[in-house]
């Protein structure tokens, strides 16, 4: 069965968020609410500046603590992709997974349940990619199986220099970022 | 310089996670002091001291079922999806301490319903005689009373324990991810649960007792707060930096004079003194002690929250 992750090029990536609205209006993600978003990160000293642009969202961790936290099951790694997913008729609204995630990608549905980044699921499903991925304008973003080393995720990772988002807390993020 | 900017602005998450407000905090202080109390009373159960017809072990069952459903009432309104409340039940999940607490809560109840009947209250008694009857029969039974005592005080040390080890199983706060908040919040309980025995005790030696009994606590309390301290500063930089929250950050001022000062030394000071009779028991120093374990609770829920790991490195 896939793991399926995500390898995103910040070199390529120029912030338009167009990955944002497909998201929202994919996934009908209620106003004021974000599954995905921009994080700009700006280095040096004026004039030697450097900036990396990066849309994030839930990293859907090998070692997820906000579904070993779950009291009642809700959080769960999904059998298909190992994708990390809320079934939202368990959840209790506990707020323990939010409290619990490093990169705080949950949010609180208005409904009461928590909510996040489903890889778009449905459609990755009918072998499509990822709302925010098919729609980016710079192919800046890469959808695939990590397990896979003939994918394009995986050859990426092979050929690039790359990063993930706080290694340091344990949780072996799938969501990569390539840097060079 | 780093700076670092998002779009990102979802509500109880940005700009700094709150997910949790007053009820969290109320919560784990409630469980902790019905932990204590459970400990407290069993402890007299277990010892005999129940022949003492005006020991405090006949009123505390009756406190702690009301305390415990307080809590259990500000967890409650905490929920964002109120009416699953029920799923908690439906399954076990070992790796969850959110998922043992609520177990544990039911074992805490029955636990505390056989140390009531010890001494069923006389309307209850009047209005069902067969509970009066169950009642005599269990007193007529030492060895049960044992029982019963020995239980109380094993689900309160669980109770206690699970409040602190609630918070320090979320590893993405570092100033929660620490094995001794467990400890630390199960002797606060401990010695809320002792002065608050030794304000309704109606027994003067009992009083005494706990009154000392407070004093070992607070003292306890005090070496858990300082290895926790030493833990996160010698620890990673995420947890240093979230020790200094309390240190000397937004949150040092409610911690040192809240917690620290009126919450433990000062009526530690006037407890110590109080029972070697230099000064009169006074209802002060129990209700400071009892105020600042509410305190330490707020102040551990807040400050944690807004600990964080670096979002990136250098940040």
């Amino acid at each position: 069965m896939a793991r399926f992750g995500m390898v995103i090029d910040t070199r390529r990536c120029v912030g338009c968020m167009d990955c944002v609205v497909a998201c929202k209006t994919e996934n009908q993600v209620p106003e004021g609410f974000n599954r995905d978003w921009i994080a700009t990160e700006v280095r040096g000293k004026f004039p030697t500046l450097s900036m990396e642009i990066r849309t994030e969202r839930c990293n859907h961790c090998d070692n997820p603590p906000c579904v070993t936290c779950c009291p009642t099951g809700a959080s769960h790694v999904e059998e298909f992709g190992k994708i990390v997913l809320v079934d939202h008729d368990l959840c209790i609204g506990c707020k323990a997974c939010l409290a619990s995630c490093p990169y705080d990608a949950r949010f609180i549905h208005p409904e009461g349940y928590a909510d996040k980044c489903t890889f778009c699921i449905h459609r990755v499903k009918e072998g499509k990619d990822p709302a925010c991925v098919a729609v980016c304008p710079t192919r800046c973003m890469h959808f695939g199986d990590l397990d896979d080393p003939n994918s394009e995720v995986s050859r990426l990772l092979v050929s690039r220099a790359h990063h993930a988002l706080i290694p340091e807390a344990g949780t072996s993020p799938r969501i990569f970022y390539l840097t060079a | 310089m780093i700076e670092l900017t998002t779009t990102r602005a979802n509500h109880l998450v940005d700009p700094g996670l709150h997910v949790w407000a007053w009820q969290i905090p109320l919560y784990l202080f409630l469980g902790g002091l019905v932990a204590g109390m459970m400990i407290i009373s069993g402890y007299f159960l277990f010892s005999g001291r129940w022949r003492n017809t005006r020991s405090a072990c006949f009123v505390l069952p009756s406190l702690s079922l009301g305390l415990l459903s307080l809590g259990m009432l500000a967890l409650f309104l905490d929920l964002e999806h109120k009416l699953y409340v029920w799923r908690l039940y439906t399954t076990f999940e070992w790796t969850s301490p959110m998922s043992w607490g609520a177990w544990i809560l039911v074992l805490v109840y029955p636990a505390l319903v056989a140390n009531l009947l010890l001494r069923v209250p006389g309307p209850l008694r009047a209005r069902v005689p067969a509970l009066g009857e169950l009642s005599d029969r269990l007193v007529a039974r030492p060895d049960w009373l044992r029982w019963i005592g020995a239980l109380n005080m094993i689900w309160g040390g669980l109770l206690g324990i699970y409040t602190g080890v609630l918070l320090s199983a979320l590893g993405a706060r570092p100033l929660w991810n620490s094995a001794l908040l467990g400890p630390l919040f199960l002797v606060s309980g401990l010695s809320a649960a002792a002065a608050f025995v030794h304000l309704i005790a109606p027994d003067v030696r009992e009083r005494e007792l706990l009154a000392k009994a407070d004093n070992g606590f607070l003292i306890a309390e005090l070496v858990f707060i300082t290895l926790f301290l030493i833990g996160l500063i010698s620890s990673t930089e995420a947890q240093s930096k979230a020790a200094g929250l309390i240190l000397g950050g937004p949150f040092s001022a409610f911690f040192w004079v809240g917690v620290i000062g009126l919450g433990i030394v000062l009526p530690l000071t006037i407890q110590l003194l109080a029972v070697q009779h230099r000064v009169a028991h006074t209802p002060v120093a129990p209700l400071l002690v009892i105020a600042g374990g509410l305190a330490l609770r707020f102040v551990i829920v807040q400050a944690g929250q807004v600990s964080h790991w670096a979002r990136v490195p250098g940040l």
